[in-house]
């Protein structure tokens, strides 16, 4: 377990206790866990990661609980695919996909983050845990809270796709509908947390559980050799997965477990809702609000929390963003599907289809070790290739059938 | 009267109240009579340039003000305000 001194503010430097805040009083600035580094060092090995668990826990040394670990046993340590088939289409010598469709057991990164969230909102003493969400995140809110045994709220967008509904009534909790976008069940959350005393996991018990997408970079890393990669390309929403993964790398660097990062960070978002590229596009350092449209709907955050923080990240690492259109997030599906046969939901369209923005404008090059990161599932996201992947051949059960409509010779013919 | 919501981290200043009431025509107005009536609160909402901090954000009937006229927004009777910090994690690189 990581030892914790405090939360800090990171815009004023305030210190506070390790409890369920996330909000500098001073200067609203938002908290993040200040870690015991010294400890952490002569604790953490590359040994003793590779003997650990086969889940994010491995990486305990580096996460932000105290006690014995009891949830998310089997979240994280997804496969890192080295996509050699859509490599060679793009024109990459070594490109990979972190597949996080297959996390445990919600199938989206989320999966990770929720169960540092929920360990340590246990730690702290709540018995009652929400979200508010665009969807991947209240299902594994709902569903670790099944696990759990915890009363569990979650609050969602009114346009949500009908499998990420479904995803959070299996478990039971309350589902609140919003008549209203993110942004809008986001600010309501925000006003319930502080009049109830719940774990809300992105809203109080953000400082703790945003650290958890730190596991991303963490995997990548001892999967590829202790080898940083020398581009990624991640999914923007609220800007917090790109800032953490970017922490995660240099964490390591830190703590003594890689000797350098040479990783450029680079943000995909769809055009309908791109507050952050836009920005970054623009050389600001600042971005303005939006009023989201897209079908990629889990990215779908019109005010981005850490949207300041991804744009600084990306900076910083010679990195770049770009946004794509809602076609070519349906394009990104499908390439992703037809060459690696992974099938990821529409934040992964926007990914693939940045990164090949990327590959033909030069910003990523034929001999870079490239990591693509695809969050969650497609299967959850069917609404939005549903008109693009044609029907099904339809014939009578019969040979003669058959062979007539693939124009086959009794013997002959192939597979075609 | 206008009905302005406080978050947590402002209600020290507030003496714990999460809802006060005040007269204002413009959102810059009603940060100075909350400034008038609780000291402190301008410096917790604005920088020292006097700009609203960058993870403030305010709410006029549930609209975020940077879709309106920011600081300029103006406000009737009857009007409900939002006061509500954003929620960023966060991040850095300085260990």
């Amino acid at each position: 377990m990581a030892t914790m001194k405090a939360l800090v503010c990171r815009e004023c430097g305030k210190e506070y206790p390790t409890k369920a805040i996330h909000v500098c009083e001073m200067c609203f600035g938002p908290l993040e866990v200040k870690y015991n580094y010294e400890e952490i060092k002569k604790n953490v090995s590359r040994t003793k990661i590779q003997d650990g668990p086969h889940s994010i826990w491995r990486y305990a040394d580096l996460l932000p609980v105290e006690g014995p670990t009891f949830l998310g046993l089997h979240a994280g340590m997804t496969p890192l695919v080295r996509a050699k088939n859509l490599g060679a289409h793009l024109g990459l010598d070594e490109l990979y996909i972190k597949n996080d469709t297959v996390n445990h057991p919600t199938l989206s990164f989320k999966d990770r983050v929720v169960a540092v969230a929920i360990t340590r909102a246990r730690e702290l003493g709540f018995e009652t845990i929400a979200c508010a969400s665009t969807g991947n995140l209240a299902n594994s809110v709902a569903a670790h809270a099944a696990a759990a045994g915890m009363r569990c709220y979650v609050f969602i967008p009114g346009d949500l796709e009908a499998a990420k509904v479904l995803g959070n009534l299996i478990y039971k909790p309350n589902v609140v509908e919003i008549e209203g976008n993110y942004d809008d069940v986001n600010r309501l959350c925000s006003e319930i947390a502080g009049e109830h005393g719940w774990a809300f996991v992105n809203i109080n018990i953000r400082p703790y559980y945003a650290e958890g997408s730190k596991t991303l970079a963490f995997e990548t890393v001892e999967q590829l050799g202790w080898r940083t990669p020398d581009q990624v390309v991640i999914p923007m929403a609220s800007g917090s997965l790109l800032t953490k993964i970017w922490k995660g790398l240099h964490e390591m660097k830190y703590v003594g477990l890689i000797d350098e990062v040479r990783t450029k960070i680079n943000g995909a978002q769809a055009e309908g809702c791109s507050p952050i590229s836009t920005a970054f596009k623009a050389g600001r350092d600042f971005f303005k609000p939006v009023k989201p449209k897209t079908i990629a709907k889990s990215l779908a955050i019109g005010n981005p929390a850490d949207g300041y923080y991804a744009l600084k990240a990306t900076a910083e690492s010679k990195g770049s963003m770009d946004m794509v259109t809602d076609d070519e997030v349906v394009e990104g599906i499908k390439l992703l599907a037809q060459t690696e046969g992974i099938f990821a939901e529409t934040a992964g369209g926007v990914t693939i289809g940045v990164l090949q923005k990327l590959v033909k404008n030069g910003t990523i090059k034929k001999g870079d070790l490239t990591v693509a990161y695809i969050t969650g599932n497609g299967l959850k996201t069917q609404e939005a290739v549903i008109d693009a992947v044609g029907r099904p051949v339809r014939i009578q059960p019969s040979l003669v059938a058959f062979e007539k409509t693939f124009k086959m010779g009794k013997n002959g013919g192939g597979d075609s | 009267m206008i009905k302005v919501r406080i978050p947590t981290p402002l209600r020290p200043l507030t003496k714990g109240q999460g809802e006060i009431e005040t007269k204002a025509a413009s959102v810059l107005e009603m940060i100075e009579a909350l400034n008038t009536a609780y000291p402190g609160m301008k410096d917790r909402l604005c920088d020292d340039t006097g700009e609203l901090r960058r993870f403030v954000n305010i709410y006029v009937n549930e609209e975020d003000i940077r879709f309106l006229k920011g600081k300029e927004t103006s406000l009737k009777d009857g009007d409900e305000v939002s006061i509500v910090p954003a929620i960023a994690g966060g991040t850095s690189c300085r260990m």
